[in-house]
């Protein structure tokens, strides 16, 4: 496997973050922690509970100031962003890098169509002359908020939640609560989504309409995604790219396949000591050579 | 009543109703003796030498035991049976008790309340005439129509930002001093101070706003509690230029646009020029369309601005503020927009009560006035302007009453002074109105925008905020 190595370097990253880390008091959250995202790709970041990539996503979208390192976000015209030098609102606003939460984060009291709108509150307050305008009723803003509605129409669509438009937030089940909070992040127009466990308690048939949303948000406007999941049936499905966080530190990084067989991995997610992990990879090396696959693993313990 | 209609269906309940209605009237009423024994029971006065001395006011005091007794009495053994009873008979019938379509009065009451507020000067004046109108319309009339609109600027830091401002009466004091000195001093003229004492209240805010909006929840409300109170003090101390606890006395009256004046000496009186016989209700009936507009302005304001990106990031920031940075709004320009408005509002309201009283000091801006202001927010429902109209009505209207109240000397004997029970009736009837609606009179909170209905979230969906 060619591009199953260690050191996947695209050719047109999105974001690249390097030599990231972040220090709660004594705890190394994240240490010396380094990736590259492509444009138009699905990136999956994956990990036991704990891992620090829940960290890895507020320090990229201005939460946390991470303690080192560097987040460059490159946009389509080639414009740079150092991510960790911009507050949180801007680099949604101008790097146009936009999330959503492991714990979900809707506007519960407004409306399903009101959480979409919140969501296009830079492009209506330029519209409206920054509110003295639009008060005047100015036709520019009209025309604005007509446009607004039209995209939160289509993504309620993309959503499926047309007919629940005008309902509180609040009020919808969790799988189109999920749902929701993806559409409004879309909303305000990102090159890079990021979604922290969006298939967390899902049932089957939400898990499997989740996907297809994404796969229509990559295909359909070219928003690339970066993705924490643990349902690895979404990781391994839908990525184009995975890489595994322990500790907070990069433990693997390839193509799903690739990070599906490395031992590595298959050690971290069953939980074995340390001193365990070279027994683990002779015994998947053993299993793999038996069946007569290459799994392309260099087998190298850092 | 409950216990003549159902002796056939439940022979036995009734006198154990009865004496579970005797024993909760008895306890109702040792709790009532125990909390008011202390608060209503001594009386404490000065004798001939001087001396501070008490004595207890037993009869007062049994009044309040027995109206308490006998309260409970007639609750627990008739009003709840026959409540239960209808309910149940209600749930039978299988009658739902939501109903879509609302009555004729329902659907426009905003309509006939404002034709109502419109009228209400004439047809006092023609009930009570030109003199007796005056009570009608500047105590009740401008003195509600104040605290609503104070309570209107007040909603939108409270009720759309979620912003929790204990010190909001700071605003209002920046605008009454505002016009004070400044028409005193430069001569200048209502029409003009009153902008300009909305932006001196504006500019508060923000200031205000910047040191104070990193904190959240009950910091915040401590500070800004502080905060109105160093407004009062600095009142107070700044006596070269605020004269103080003196006040500041004979402000300029406004006037009909500078063409018409209230000022008795002046050769364009109102009530000259049309050959009226001289009376300040004139005065008074031209101030209450004055607030009466600058309500409307609030009002509609407030409306607009619920529909702009700026008003739906308020309500975005009191739902979930990390929510809203994630989504690329700047909160910090968002809470101060929201406090710079609310103060502003606030301000125009201070000149205006400058200009109704003709004398401002710093007694009138104290903390609990900032207290009913928050309390009629939130007992009308945070964001309603409705229910914040309303619950002004209620509590401001009420208070106003109990000042006319003197049959009650004849119920409490004639040294009770109604209005002295003005906090006690303001306590209880907040917790009366809490315990049954908990979201306030209005509850529920109309959406800005809407695909195909517009249906009212109700409150149990929308948060108070945080901070
Ligand atoms: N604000 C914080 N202060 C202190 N420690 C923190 C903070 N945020 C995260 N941590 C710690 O950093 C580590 C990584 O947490 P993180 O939430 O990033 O894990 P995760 O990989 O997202 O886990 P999960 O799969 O459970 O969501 C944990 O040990 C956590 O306790
Ligand atoms: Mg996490």
């Amino acid at each position: 496997m060619v591009t199953g190595t260690a050191t996947t370097m695209s050719k047109d990253p999105i974001l690249k973050v390097e030599h990231l880390s972040m220090r709660f008091g004594g705890l190394m959250a994240i240490n010396d922690f380094s990736f590259e995202a492509t444009r138009g790709e699905i990136t999956a970041l994956i990990g036991p509970n704990g891992a620090g990539k829940t960290t890895v996503f507020n320090c990229i979208t201005g939460f946390y100031k991470p303690t080192m390192g560097m987040i460059t976000m490159r946009q389509k015209g080639g414009k740079e962003f150092l991510l960790e030098r911009l507050p949180d609102f801007e680099i949604t606003k101008r790097a146009k890098v936009a999330r959503t939460f492991q714990n979900i984060r809707l506007f519960s009291g407004l409306t399903v169509l009101e959480n979409l709108l919140v969501a296009q509150h830079n492009a209506l307050m330029r519209a409206s002359g920054y509110t003295i305008l639009g008060l005047f009723g100015f036709p520019a803003y009209k025309k604005a908020s007509l446009a607004s509605i039209e995209l939160a129409k289509y993504w309620l669509d993309k959503a499926s939640l047309t007919d629940r438009a005008d309902d509180p937030a609040g009020d919808l089940p969790y799988g189109a609560q999920r749902r929701l909070e993806i559409a409004r992040a879309m909303c305000t127009q990102p090159e890079l989504l990021c979604l922290d466990e969006p298939a967390a308690g899902l049932n089957p048939r939400e898990s499997l309409a989740l996907n297809t949303l994404l796969r229509d948000i990559r295909t359909d406007t070219g928003t690339s995604i970066l993705l924490i999941e643990h349902d690895m049936s979404v990781v391994m499905e839908i990525s184009d790219h995975v890489v595994v966080l322990e500790y907070g530190q990069k433990i693997s990084d390839g193509n799903p396949q690739f990070v599906q067989n490395d031992p590595k991995v298959i050690a971290a997610y069953l939980g074995v000591e340390d001193d365990e992990v070279d027994e683990v990879i002779a015994e998947v090396e053993q299993v793999a050579a038996t069946v007569g696959h290459g799994t392309g693993s260099t087998g190298e313990r850092p | 009543m409950a216990n003549i209609s159902s002796p056939v269906s439940e022979p036995h309940a009734e006198p154990s109703v009865l004496a579970r209605a005797l024993k909760e009237a008895f306890f109702a009423g040792l709790v009532s003796l125990g909390l008011f024994c202390l608060f209503v029971g001594v009386e404490t006065y000065q004798n001939i030498n001087n001396e501070l001395v008490w004595r207890m006011r037993w009869g007062l005091l049994a009044v309040f035991v027995g109206v308490a007794a006998v309260g409970r009495f007639l609750n627990v053994a008739f009003i709840r049976p026959a409540l239960d009873k209808r309910k149940l008979a209600k749930a039978k019938s299988g009658i739902l008790d939501v109903s879509e379509d609302k009555g004729f009065f329902h659907r426009h009451f905003l309509k006939i309340a404002l034709i109502a507020l419109l009228i209400y000067p004439p047809v006092s004046v023609m009930l009570r005439g030109v003199q007796g109108s005056l009570l009608l319309v500047d105590n009740f009339g401008i003195q509600i129509l104040i605290y609503v609109m104070l309570a209107w600027g007040l909603n939108i830091v409270v009720g759309l930002a979620g912003l929790l401002d204990l010190g909001y009466v700071a605003f209002y004091a920046v605008g009454a001093y505002s016009y004070a000195l400044l028409s005193t001093h430069f001569g200048l003229s209502f029409w003009v101070l009153l902008p300009l004492a909305g932006i001196f209240a504006a500019l508060w805010g923000i200031i205000l706003g910047f040191p104070v909006l990193r904190l959240r929840g009950d910091y915040l409300a401590i500070v800004t509690l502080a905060f109105g109170e160093i407004i009062r003090l600095v009142l107070i101390n700044w006596t070269e230029v605020t004269k103080g606890t003196f006040g500041v006395s004979g402000i300029a009256k406004a006037s009909i646009f500078g063409i018409w004046s209230f000022d008795v000496g002046s050769p364009s009186n109102f009530a000259k020029s049309f050959g009226l016989p001289m009376s300040s209700a004139y005065y008074k009936i031209f101030l209450f369309y004055v607030i009466l507009f600058l309500c409307m302005l609030t009002a509609y304001v407030t409306i607009r601005l619920r529909r702009m990106p700026i008003g739906r990031a308020w309500e975005a920031l009191r739902e979930d503020e990390i929510a809203c940075r994630s989504l690329g709004i700047n909160t910090v320009t968002t809470k101060l927009t929201a406090f710079a408005t609310g103060a502003m509002f606030g301000g125009f309201a201070g000149s205006f009560f400058a200009a109704r009283q003709g004398f401002v000091s710093p007694e009138s801006f104290v903390f609990i006035e900032s207290a009913v202001i928050l309390a009629i927010v939130v007992l009308g429902g945070m964001g309603s302007l409705t229910g914040i109209a309303i619950a002004a009505v209620v509590m401001v209207g009420g208070t106003e009453l109990l000042r006319e109240m003197n049959f009650l000397k004849a119920i409490f004997g004639p040294d009770f002074t109604p209005e002295l029970y003005r906090m006690l009736i303001f306590g209880l009837a907040m917790v009366v109105v809490m315990l049954f609606k908990p979201r306030g009179f209005v509850g529920s909170r109309a959406p800005s925008a809407f695909l195909h209905t517009q249906k009212n979230v109700s409150g149990s969906f929308t948060k108070e905020g945080h901070g």
